[in-house]
């Protein structure tokens, strides 16, 4: 049975949520993978604002593709999340509550995922065309000159993840 | 003896026409495996939305030409190559994914410059074909420099153990393709082709190894491909690279 959430998360939504799960996401969520990870460490770091409150949001690894004329947003299926463990105990401290990608996580973001309380959802990886039917709005709120991987604030409905990881350190994957 | 000549810019228009219909449609061998292993949201996806590209990730172009030694191509080639990029990237909504320097990393904005491979082959054709690799599987390619003594068991232990430590982070079922033999280098560049050939080894011996590898990978691969070469009485390379499920290629003869 599919759960359905909307954001911003809570903590008892995310407290409502196991591993192996399927949720349907609802609202907004922000893109950002590699370089605006390092963007936004740099500017907690320096003790600057950031660009969009962080509270209860939910930050999606991906990087679209170029929007062809009369769609909102390209191709947005999750990149391999992995490589935003350095950044996102960081992140979830400053706020975070949902992260979206795919594959496995160190446990240093299991540890921060508990607790903050946090959640990790792994979309289909490779499935870009058909995720992006769940997006109904694509806009650039932060660090334009990174192209794709500048952060987008997505709109998006029933938007499909599992849960891989959830706030009491549990992991699902099909494949582990 | 006549050279054929072949104008460069039509080089361009392969490759430009190759890398978008890649991105947007999967062989069809390649669909016909993910049918039989069934996740009905990578079949929907490839099944639907034909305009938008298959995966996000629309790849570092691998640029092979195969160029007959009697064909001539007039022009700048690798300048041909790399136009032809950058037009399916502007007109194919691709995304531009490529950074000028390892370390200073300077996204180019136009996906340039391709990975261009060149074989020289009897003939006087020119076969192109453009492989988008996204880096999710790029990623989880190893090499191993084992020694002879290590043998098949040794070879089997690393292409199982690479295949294991690649999922579910490369995009699964993936496809393995396994470089066996040669030198450093050679070995990684028989692993790439071997993960883009449909049919099994010729040799019975390795025919019998890619099925056996393959049964113990199915619950998330949809095949084994092993591609060999002669190599030093001192050494057994193997390389392996993963191809995920979006295994993308397109070709054509000039």
């Amino acid at each position: 049975m599919e759960k359905h959430i909307r954001t911003p998360l809570t903590d008892s939504a995310v407290r409502s949520l196991h591993a192996g799960d399927k949720v349907r996401i609802t609202g907004v969520i922000y893109t950002a993978r590699d370089a605006a990870h390092k963007k936004l460490c740099e500017l907690l770091d320096a003790g600057e604002s950031l660009p969009f409150d962080m509270r209860g949001q939910i930050v999606y690894y991906t990087g679209p593709t170029p929007a062809p004329p009369g769609r909102p947003i390209g191709s947005c299926g999750p990149t391999t999340s992995y490589r935003m463990d350095k950044y996102t105990p960081a992140l979830l401290a400053a706020g975070l509550q949902g992260l979206i990608g795919k594959g496995r996580r160190g446990q240093t973001v299991i540890d921060a995922l508990k607790a903050r309380p946090g959640v990790y959802f792994s979309a289909e990886g490779g499935c870009g065309a058909l995720l992006a039917n769940y997006v109904k709005s694509c806009e650039v709120v932060a660090f334009p000159e990174l192209g794709a991987e500048a952060v987008h604030r997505l709109e998006v409905e029933d938007f499909p993840v599992d849960v891989f990881c959830d706030w009491e350190g549990s992991v699902y994957s099909p494949y582990l | 003896m006549s050279v054929r000549e072949i104008d460069a810019a039509r080089l361009t228009e392969a490759v430009a026409r190759l890398y978008v219909r890649a991105c947007l449609r999967l062989p069809e061998y390649v669909e016909d495996r993910l049918r039989t292993f069934g996740n009905p949201y990578i079949i929907e996806n490839f099944e639907t939305n034909g305009d938008l590209p298959l995966c996000q990730d629309t790849g570092m172009a691998a640029v092979y030409l195969e160029v007959g030694q009697d064909a001539h191509i007039t022009g700048d080639i690798s300048a041909a190559v790399d136009e032809g990029v950058r037009r399916a990237v502007k007109e194919g909504y691709l995304r531009a994914s490529i950074v000028a320097d390892p370390l200073r990393r300077t996204n180019t904005g136009d996906n340039t410059p391709a990975c261009l491979y060149t074989d020289i082959v009897p003939g006087d054709t020119v076969r192109v074909t453009v492989v988008p690799r996204g880096f999710g599987c790029e990623n989880k390619a190893r090499l191993a420099m084992l020694a002879p003594a290590d043998g098949l068991e040794g070879v089997k232990a690393f292409v199982l153990d690479t295949a294991r430590l690649a999922v579910p982070d490369a995009c699964p079922p993936v496809l393995i393709g396994v470089g066996l033999g040669g030198n450093f280098d050679r070995a990684a560049y028989l692993s790439k082709k071997a993960v883009l050939r449909p049919e099994p080894n010729p040799d019975p011996f390795y025919a019998a190894l890619e099925t056996e590898l393959y049964e113990q990978t199915k619950a998330f691969s949809i095949g084994v491909r092993i591609l060999t070469a002669p190599t030093h009485i001192a050494g057994l390379p193997c390389a392996v690279s993963v191809g995920c499920h979006s295994l993308r290629s397109a070709s054509e003869v000039l």
